[in-house]
């Protein structure tokens, strides 16, 4: 891990690029969707892959197949939800996976060391706190993108449900044919 | 079996066209072209056709009914809702919830139905100049709309949700009354947010648009209205584009739309948009300027009991209080009110991520929760925000969140957290980023007090859009008249709440039927003076 130190230094060099640029512009890849997919490249799709069991800590099931099902119908829902944003929301979202997608970019702006298939929960979810309490307004938005994408992919399946206690949406019988 | 009326008036022969699913070019011609088909563009459409004008509807979001709201928040966001329910103003920092489907707003909206505040009125006649928007002036025309839309006290029992509000509320000796609703028949449901599955909700959806579809309106929808082109004091013609969904760029085929008049109906965002894209006469820079949310922060409760927050109509009690105790311009006030509470929705607006958020999520079944909609535009310092377009020419609002707002939010805070103790709150958090459990009334009046108040730390969110085409009876510091009439294009018209010189200080379904109603039976009255209705 780099020191606090280090990380402040590199923290603010990144910052203020984002803060004065918006997201940091880099091309890369060209984002054609993986397969089977509508708008994740293979690169994004690992770093979500990598996301869900940090910011699901806790909610998803715990092991096995239902969690293997749920982390996957999460970042399928992500992957659709994206496509519902605007057009240029979509492309701060595309700016944001190519800087996390680079190993420099993964290093010194999230200060994960680790590759994304490699870093562990305990690791993503530092470098999300750190997000969240940034001085920089974008780092901020980052984190709100993420997590809000990523939450609202697990709370609109119906296999969260149950553990939060919500029923689902009453059945209107007298609609059925 | 519930009956879709609107299924049932295709099949009857209303004139309806999917423009994303056309690909040729096209020509309409009408009397009036109307852009937008919620609250403004509704009731303009049903009162232009009625008094025998022939009207194209144009709506960039779908037509979707009651056949295909099935109470799914993963479904109806993407379908009904502006970019999913996911707007966001330019920094971030506000998530605006924004209808997007045949009906605007008024298809997801929560029903809360109330006459525009006498406060409200006196200072747009006091700072605005405006001399025909009194209550006197207006009550008859918000008559008329509560009358066409069933808006009445609803006779229910308040869900639990908004029952601690009120509870709340009065073992603190703060008023707190009931809201009317535009509904008819309502199951109490609770899923108004995400269209009404049994038509009760009398949306322009259900009413204006087949009011005028019936006299032989067009409703085309999927289609966005690009541009005006304006040739000295006329617009000549329109140009739209198809829109396959909210993420969608517009597609190829053209419809070029003809007609006498024009009406701007796409809501504070919207119609702002319209007329920067179109480079619409505009002197003193005034388009997009002056745009108001009701910027909301919220608070959540763990109760010891169920709460549900999930069932019943979502919205139904208020508190002014914190209106009512400041002068209008002064500090700034706010309306307490609750929400709905489904999966996604609290999960989005809960703060943090893992086991905390997790936490909260596993009590949401006692999960309570009050808003707090801060009035914007009446303090000197508060001027709102800004629609600009963005390189492809959406628009995107910039709205800088300041000091008198965020001392607003603070004191909103403390409110809302000094209510949910007194009706019995086990503990109370402040929806911000460093928000924590709070156990007591005493110990939260110290962390609320310590918060820091920025964007991207306190979660804010907002529904109504309001403003950016200011009426008023001064060309330099108005975009449109108290018709709604363009101050420089005389056959332009602007009917929706962008014409609001401020925010409302309410939720402002009916203060926006009321203007439309009169400013669409004044242009009637011009367009068809010798037609009988």
């Amino acid at each position: 891990m780099p020191t606090r130190r280090q990380f402040l230094k590199v923290g603010l060099a990144s910052g203020a690029v984002l803060a004065g640029t918006g997201w940091l512009v880099l091309r890369l890849g060209g984002g054609k969707p993986a397969p089977g997919r509508q708008w994740l490249d293979e690169r994004a799709a690992v770093i979500v892959e990598a996301l869900v069991p940090a910011i699901l800590d806790g909610s998803l099931p715990r092991e096995g197949p239902d969690r293997a099902t749920a982390v996957r119908e999460v970042v399928e829902a992500f992957d659709r939800a994206i496509t519902g944003l605007a057009p240029a929301v979509q492309g701060e979202i595309s700016q944001l996976f190519s800087l996390l997608g680079l190993g420099a970019g993964r290093f010194i702006v999230a200060g994960v060391r680790s590759s994304w298939p490699e870093a562990t929960p305990e690791e993503i979810s530092a470098f999300l706190s750190r997000w969240r309490a940034s001085r920089f307004a974008s780092l901020r938005a980052g984190y709100q993108a993420l997590t809000q994408l990523v939450i609202a992919a697990w709370y609109g399946n119906a296999a969260s449900w149950k553990a939060i206690g919500y029923p689902g949406p009453p059945l209107l019988a007298s609609r059925s044919p | 079996m519930i009956a879709d009326p609107i299924r049932e008036g295709i099949a009857g022969g209303w004139k309806i066209i999917d423009a994303a699913a056309t690909e040729r070019d096209l020509t309409l011609e009408a009397d009036v072209v109307i852009a937008g088909s919620g609250a403004g563009g509704g009731v303009t459409a049903e009162i232009l056709a009625q008094a025998g004008l022939s009207v194209v509807i144009v709506e960039e979001g779908p037509l979707k009914s009651s056949s295909d709201f099935r109470m799914r928040e993963r479904e109806a966001y993407p379908q009904l809702y502006q970019e999913s329910a996911g707007r966001q103003t330019k920094d971030k920092a506000i998530t605006i919830f924004q209808g997007r489907s045949v009906g605007g707003s008024t298809t997801v909206n929560w029903t809360s139905s109330f006459r525009t505040p006498p406060g409200t009125l006196e200072h747009w006649r006091r700072v605005h100049g405006l001399s025909r928007a009194g209550a006197a002036d207006l009550d008859p025309w918000f008559a008329r709309m509560e009358e066409r839309l069933s808006i009445a006290p609803w006779p229910v029992a308040p869900n639990e949700n908004n029952d601690i509000l009120r509870r709340g509320c009065e073992k603190l000796g703060l008023p707190a009354a009931a809201i009317r609703r535009n509904v008819k028949g309502c199951w109490n449901l609770g899923y108004c947010g995400m269209g009404c599955p049994t038509n009760a909700k009398q949306s322009m959806l259900v009413t204006t648009i087949p009011g005028a579809l019936s006299r032989g309106a067009t409703l085309v929808h999927r289609a966005r209205l690009e541009r005006l082109v304006v040739s000295g004091d006329r617009v000549v013609h329109g140009i739209a584009r198809g829109v396959a969904g909210p993420g969608s760029q517009p597609g190829a085929g053209t419809i070029r739309l003809v007609a006498r008049h024009f009406v701007l109906a796409s809501g504070a965002i919207g119609s702002p948009a319209i007329l920067l894209r179109s480079a619409v006469a505009d002197p003193q820079d005034l388009v997009g300027r002056r745009t108001f949310l009701h910027p909301t922060v919220v608070s959540a409760a763990v109760m010891p009991w169920a709460v549900k927050g999930f069932e019943g109509a979502p919205q139904t009690i208020y508190s002014d209080h914190f209106l009512d105790s400041f002068p209008v311009d002064g500090p700034v006030g706010y309306k307490l009110e609750a929400p709905p509470l489904h999966p996604i929705l609290a999960g989005i607006t809960l703060p943090g991520h893992g086991s905390v958020h997790g936490n909260w999520m596993r009590d949401f079944t006692n999960l309570q929760v009050v808003i707090a909609l801060l009035r914007d535009g009446f303090h000197p310092a508060s001027s709102g925000g800004r629609v600009q377009l963005r390189d492809d020419g959406t628009p995107e609002l910039d709205y800088p969140v300041g000091e008198v707002l965020w001392d607003g939010m603070r004191r909103a805070y403390l409110s809302m957290a000094e209510i949910q103790f007194a009706a019995g709150a086990k503990t109370v958090m402040s929806l911000h980023a460093d928000g924590v459990p709070m156990a007591s009334w005493a110990q939260a009046k110290a962390a609320i007090l310590s918060l820091p108040m920025a964007a991207l730390h306190a979660r804010v969110v907002s529904a109504p859009v309001m403003g950016g085409c200011a009426m008023g009876p001064d060309a330099r510091s108005a975009v449109v008249d108290e018709r709604g009439r363009h101050h420089h294009v005389g056959n332009l018209s602007v009917h929706d709440g962008s014409v609001f010189p401020t925010s409302i200080g309410a939720n402002p379904q009916l203060s926006i039927y009321g203007l439309a109603a009169r400013m669409a039976t004044e242009l009637a009255g011009e367009l068809a003076p010798a037609r009988p209705a």
